[in-house]
């Protein structure tokens, strides 16, 4: 587990060290995720190594999110003011961008010929 | 009662309370959401947000002081980021097999996040740093921090925004998608975890591994392409 996590670091690390030297205007985790992908395809037998530590990690995905977004705290003036424009926003655009690449990956898929496997048993028994 | 208040001067000062206290708030919101049978309204991040910010107010603290405390948390965003290279790769076959479908709903789903939510903002008379905070909303929190804090926002505002879309998009896309009668898991994921990161890609393992899988592709890819798309469009529309 140890190396595990010290590997996830050292992607990480690796990233912000390539982002930065290069200028990258990518986030060093975004690269660190790009060079363990490769590193799994390289050399399998790192995946079975890493995968419990980070499905684990994943798991609780929803927690990390929590300490940037009490950060709202700093902003109850500012959406006070500007909160409707702001919330209309962010609800519509979220809803057009889920509806509209949604259609899009659908109806490209179709245009492909995929027959999809993926269809198991409906999509409305959530 | 001056033992409680040395007690409290103590805690406040101590990075272990607030590091507990956003343990505690997230595992009481998680009971919450399970127990009311899953439901998205009842979003964790969003409650345990609720709850730590009535606690910070009711307690007077101040945000960097809480914050002292819950970096440790925050800090395992990065290795999260990295992790999820994890279900990319368990997915990577499947992932080549739908490649022009994934590239196509990339592409139209940043653009139309980035551009409508300016757009609306914009007329709806949001101006300033407030529009700029906007643009990189829909992107994974550290990465559209980074990029607000380069075209002129404010890194900690764009934080709210992109845990608000999340919200947003956990909640709406399995009622949006069943309205749209969308039934392929990855079409149904993918868009999610372009639209609403890693909110939206927790939220749609909930629902489907496949759409996990490809909301997780989803947000990783648009991590990449927002951080391209959104100095180059605000260049353009500003």
């Amino acid at each position: 587990m140890i190396l595990a996590v010290l590997l996830l670091l050292i992607c990480q690390l690796i990233g912000e060290v390539i982002a930065r030297m290069l200028g990258l205007p990518l986030p060093g985790p975004v690269l660190g995720l790009a060079l363990l992908l490769i590193l799994f395809i390289v050399h399998k037998p790192i995946f079975a190594r890493v995968q419990p530590t980070a499905q684990g990690l994943l798991q609780h995905l929803s927690l990390l999110f929590v300490p940037a977004g009490v950060g709202i705290v700093g902003h109850v003036d500012r959406l006070g003011t500007e909160g409707f424009g702001i919330l209309m926003a962010l609800i519509l655009s979220t809803l057009l961008a889920i509806a509209i690449g949604a259609l899009v990956f659908a109806g490209v898929s179709k245009l492909c010929g995929d027959t999809e496997e993926n269809l198991e048993k409906g999509a409305n028994n959530e | 009662m001056s033992d409680f208040l040395e007690i409290w001067s103590y805690l406040a000062e101590n990075q272990l309370l607030w590091l507990s206290g956003t343990l505690a708030a997230y595992v009481l919101a998680d009971k919450l959401f399970r127990t009311a049978g899953r439901t998205p309204y009842l979003n964790p991040v969003l409650i345990s947000v609720l709850i730590l910010a009535c606690l910070l107010w009711l307690t007077d603290t101040s945000f960097p002081v809480y914050f002292e405390g819950a970096q440790f948390i925050h800090f395992m965003l990065g290795p999260a980021t990295v992790a999820l290279a994890v279900p990319l790769f368990i997915n990577f076959a499947r992932v080549r097999k739908s490649l022009l479908p994934i590239l196509a709903a990339l592409f139209a789903g940043s653009l139309t996040a980035i551009i409508s939510a300016v757009g609306i903002a914009w007329a709806l008379g949001i101006s300033g740093e407030s529009l700029l905070s906007l643009a990189p909303k829909s992107a994974t929190a550290p990465v559209a921090m980074g990029i607000s804090d380069s075209i002129g926002g404010s890194p900690t505002l764009t934080a709210v925004l992109v845990l608000l879309t999340g919200v947003i998009g956990a909640v709406a896309a399995t009622p949006l998608l069943n309205l749209l009668r969308i039934k392929d898991w990855r079409a149904r994921g993918f868009a999610t975890g372009v639209a609403a990161h890693g909110i939206g890609t927790a939220r749609a393992f909930q629902v489907n591994d496949t759409a996990g899988a490809f909301a997780a592709v989803g947000m990783g890819l648009n991590a990449l392409l927002t951080a391209l798309l959104v100095p180059l469009l605000i260049a353009l529309m500003l």
